[in-house]
């Protein structure tokens, strides 16, 4: 019988054929800690007993949601990092060089085919190579570290197939809110989806990753993109049997099959304060607001950057409107730098930081209070998420956030 | 009777032909700088303090949102918003991200022979265009705001000669340190500092800026340059004119003048817990830092990102160390970015930040923890200033903290 | 057959891990100094008022949103003994599990139960409320394991000799 893509992998990692259902033991070929959990790791790994980790080259630790620290105690983190990096041999330390999710797969730590865990939830975003990786707790982190296995269940898979076109001023992030509307914000829990059709196919790496990593806002465990030619250039590798065979088969089984022309999406965005209370731009143009973000793991890549940039050049954000970018590292800083992009949005009024979660993760980068608005391109406009209860959270793709910042409303990115 | 340059602006915002030491005046104020360090309070006290509420003259107004930018909690949040929808509502000059108050102030509005009321104590800083720029609380704030007036008693002058040319690797920032070593950190209390004479000439307009900027530390009213040809070029650039041109008379009376040689500074670092606590720099080298930071009103401008970007060209910044570096402004970031600094930076490893006051006051982003050291080239060193209580903080150079970052210690830059 | 007893609070559906615990506390140092502030975007009363021995009771995806584990230990920090909800995300349940807090799925109690009410669960059975039965499964065996050893720390440290 045919197999979907999670189900080859964890076949080609257990050796065993495996269906949905199934609770396996798998081997874990990669690991991320972040700043903000490793205190609660290092704690739990050596309260389980633990001398040594399984290996130290597959276990990658990095500071971004803490950086710059923002609050005494957040450098604390930092000790208790360094310490245990030194004290078990761990080499892949990235002090400030940008988001987690974004330097799994850029530094290529993440190849397609691996089953890798992090302590984050948009650890799903590794999918976009073809990777089966999720989140999970501390606790469970402790434990991959000592063992170097996790048992998961294998999950069921939705099948979603894109063909056609986008039009004009449409992003992948619209595609992903859009789905997530329709799947809603537990649509695909403990599912994985698997991504497929022309309009997927067309699409830059960078485009996938923004879809991979809001899976899990609809639930899912993991979001999986075949490996192509555009997947070994990003890895930097070439893609050996197993990995070029990462395709749904025919007659895999699927949990339901979704299929959407790529001419049918507009752009949208999700209203305060669920990430599935998706609407049409139109529908809300005219809103006033007070703040726009760019950056995250979801669409602080370069691509995000430069449409922004194209959208804002030789224009000014609007008087009292705060447009906040965050670039997702310091590789594609670096890049939009030599490619002009950061002179550009400089140019038109943007506060540009340093590469980090900054404002998605609600610890500094741009704090609002009772009655504000943002238009943001991160991943989650929760209650709360990124100042009060009373802050109003609009999630976007990076084209619609600057068509807001120059009108200091919500309109359509044109 | 002679008058100083500091006396002359005075006289002209009383409208008196003479003043000296110890008068009180009523003045008129050119500019009313506040940041969202406190305008919310004086936001505050003018909508609930007083019975007819008014501004005297909203152009003389600048608000500048900097000390939390972009903002790091619900509550710099709401204070901010309050500052920013009292400045839309009473259309006042608001400035949000764009740089550091004083560094915002210099490049936009300060002119020579203006007298300008700052609600932050680096305000002296404007001497270094010729104008008379103090810091003043929120009440007194207020007060101008309303008015457009404010009483000010005419402080003595204190006259610093500068002989001399500092040496190479040697700078402005350990120029002042140097003076305020010297006389003490109340050395110039209530006073105003001229500096002046041909070692003076030889400064820039950033060096200018660093040693008026420091001036407070000193205890002074503030700091102040005549504005000679250098600062009528840098007014020229920024399309402004000059309010008026004011010399030292040669019979002004001066409270006490120093002499210092340019040629015979050398790299110093303040030590904690004083900006006058300052040694030779290789006193201090050897000590383990867990961060670094270029940047703040004193030291975050072109030719400070300069130096470090040379420090720094081709090499890393220790593993574990965080290297800061924040541009005082937007125009600093983007002539930054253009002369390839910034990228100079980002490869060695550094953290670069939007330009605002960063670590320097201790309450935003770059803070640091727990017994950790810092070596910066902000304003001050004062006992929690950059964070923990139990944190210290050095002030040195650009030169001394890039080379530091790399070292992962204090080092000077011969060292690194 | 195992039974319990507790007060009840109800919460809507999606509630997320920022609303369990805002990042902005995530870096104090431990659960007892977080715990305050659980609940506190949606209802920051809440923390204060749960009692030892309450229960949850809630909509469909409870703790949707990060992986962060302080959601489930401040809940049980709290002393809350279980949460009864439609569904859990998935994160979240492992991370329960693994802390030993117990999360029951029932999609129809939340519907009918009201704050303050008291329900019984009798487990792997059903909950009682106001006199009717409302079934719940038994958990997978795996799980019931890291349950039984009291959580994977403890399973962990058996494994490798120490208790």
């Amino acid at each position: 019988m045919g197999e979907t893509i999670i189900e080859k992998i964890i076949r080609h990692n257990t050796g065993k054929a495996v269906k949905p259902g199934d609770i396996v033991t798998v081997n874990v070929d990669r690991v991320m800690i972040h700043d903000i959990f490793i205190p609660f790791v290092a704690d739990k790994f050596e309260e389980m007993g633990f001398q040594k980790l399984w290996d130290p080259d597959k276990v990658v630790l990095i500071y971004d949601h803490l950086v710059p620290a923002s609050q005494q105690d957040d450098t604390r983190h930092f000790h208790v990092g360094d310490a245990f990096a030194a004290k078990y041999g761990m080499k892949n330390v990235h002090r400030s060089d940008g988001i987690c999710h974004q330097l799994m797969t850029e530094a290529g730590y993440v190849k397609p085919g691996n089953i890798v865990f992090g302590t984050d939830s948009h650890t799903t975003t590794y999918g976009c190579v073809g990777a089966f990786s999720s989140g999970i707790g501390y606790t469970e982190m402790a434990s991959i570290l000592g063992t170097g296995t996790m048992w998961i269940k294998v999950p069921e898979t939705i099948k979603v197939v894109i063909d056609g076109e986008l039009p004009e001023n449409v992003m992948s992030k619209d595609i992903i809110l859009r789905l997530i509307g329709d799947l809603r914000a537990d649509g695909a829990t403990y599912r994985a989806l698997e991504f497929s059709g022309s309009t997927i196919e067309n699409m830059s790496v960078a485009s996938r990753m923004t879809m991979a990593n809001m899976a899990i806002e609809a639930g899912a465990k993991c979001a999986l993109f075949t490996p192509d030619e555009k997947t070994a250039a990003y890895c930097e590798t070439e893609l050996d049997e197993f990995q070029k065979s990462l395709v749904g088969d025919e007659d895999a089984v699927y949990m339901k099959t979704m299929t959407y022309k790529a001419e049918d999406f507009v752009p949208v965005m999700a209203c305060p304060s669920q990430v599935d209370k998706i609407r049409d731009v139109s529908e809300l143009q005219g809103e006033t607001i007070d703040q726009v973000f760019i950056g995250s793991c979801t669409n602080g890549r370069l691509e995000d950057l430069m449409a922004a940039a194209e959208v804002l050049k030789g224009k000014k954000v609007a008087d009292f409107v705060k447009l906040i970018v965050t670039p997702a590292s310091r590789k594609i800083y670096r890049q939009a730098i030599e490619l002009g992009i950061l002179d550009t949005l400089a140019e038109a009024g943007a506060i540009i930081t340093h590469p980090g979660c900054g404002l998605c993760c609600g610890r500094t980068g741009g704090i609002l209070t009772d009655g504000e608005k943002v238009v943001a391109t991160n991943n989650r406009n929760f209650l709360g998420r990124m100042g009060t209860s009373k802050v109003q959270i609009y999630l976007a793709s990076p084209k619609t956030a600057a068509a807001c910042a120059i009108a200091g409303k919500i309109v359509m990115p044109e | 009777m002679g008058m100083t340059i500091a006396e002359k602006i005075i006289a002209a915002a009383a409208g008196v032909d003479s003043v000296k030491p110890g008068d009180i005046y009523t003045v008129q104020l050119d500019h009313l700088m506040s940041n969202d360090g406190t305008t919310h309070l004086t936001v505050d006290m003018y909508n609930n303090k007083l019975k007819n509420p008014h501004i005297a003259d909203t152009k003389k107004l600048v608000f500048i949102v900097d000390h939390n930018v972009p903002s790091d909690s619900p509550k710099t949040a709401a204070s901010q918003k309050k500052m920013r929808d009292f400045a839309r509502e009473n259309n006042i000059d608001f400035w949000e991200g764009k740089g550091v108050c004083h560094q915002i102030m210099i490049e936009n509005y300060v002119r020579p022979g203006q007298l300008i009321f700052g609600a932050d104590s680096h305000t002296c800083s404007y001497g270094a265009l010729g104008a008379f720029g103090t810091g003043v609380g929120c009440t007194d704030f207020l007060y101008g705001m309303v008015t457009g007036t404010s009483w000010v008693m005419v402080p003595e002058t204190v006259k610093f000669n500068l002989t001399g040319k500092l040496p190479e690797g040697v700078y402005a920032r350990d120029l002042i340190l140097t003076i305020i070593g010297e006389i003490g950190a109340n050395g110039c209390n209530y006073q105003a500092m001229e500096f002046t004479g041909e070692g003076a000439k030889t400064l820039s307009i950033s060096d200018r800026m660093a040693l008026c900027n420091m001036a407070v530390e000193a205890g002074a009213k503030t700091g102040i340059f005549e504005a000679d040809d250098k600062a009528l070029e840098y007014l020229k650039e920024h399309g402004r004119e000059p309010k008026a041109v004011y010399h030292s008379d040669p019979d002004a009376v001066y409270a006490r003048e120093y002499t210092f040689d340019l040629s015979k500074v050398r790299p110093v670092v303040a030590k904690p817990d004083f900006v006058d606590n300052v040694v030779p720099a290789e006193e201090t080298c050897g000590i383990k830092i867990n961060e670094a930071f270029l940047g703040s009103c004193n030291n975050g401008r072109i030719e400070d990102l300069r130096v470090g970007a040379e420090v720094i060209k081709g090499k890393k910044v220790a593993e574990g160390v965080r290297f800061l570096v924040v541009p005082a402004s937007q125009t600093i970031y983007r002539q930054a970015l253009k002369e390839g600094l910034i990228d100079i930076f980002m490869e060695a490893g550094a953290i670069v930040m939007n330009p605002n006051c960063s670590v320097c006051w201790g309450s935003c982003q770059g803070v640091i923890g727990e017994n950790e050291v810092l070596i910066s080239t902000g304003t001050r060193n004062f006992k929690g200033r950059a964070g923990h209580p139990s944190s210290k903080v050095y002030l040195g150079s650009a030169a001394t903290v890039t080379a530091s970052a790399i070292a992962g210690e204090i080092a000077t830059a011969d060292r690194v | 057959m195992e039974a319990f007893t507790g007060k009840v609070w109800v919460l809507g559906d999606d509630i997320d891990t920022d609303i369990i615990i805002p990042t902005e506390y995530l870096a104090l140092k431990t659960i007892d100094d977080m715990k305050q502030y659980g609940f506190s975007p949606l209802r920051p009363e809440l923390a204060g008022q749960i009692q030892k021995g309450d229960i949850i009771v809630a909509g469909k995806n409870f703790g949707c949103g990060s992986s962060r584990e302080q959601a489930p230990e401040i809940i049980k920090a709290l002393g809350v003994q279980c949460v009864i909800a439609k569904s859990f995300a998935r994160i979240f349940f492992r991370n329960s599990i693994n802390n030993g807090l117990l999360l029951i799925e029932q999609p129809d109690l939340h519907d009918n139960v009201k704050e303050g009410d008291e329900v019984t669960v009798v487990m792997n059975e059903h909950v009682d409320h106001n006199g009717k039965q409302y079934p719940i499964a038994s958990l997978p065996e795996n799980l019931m394991d890291i349950i039984q050893a009291g959580g994977l720390v403890k399973a962990m440290r058996k494994l490798n000799g120490l208790d």
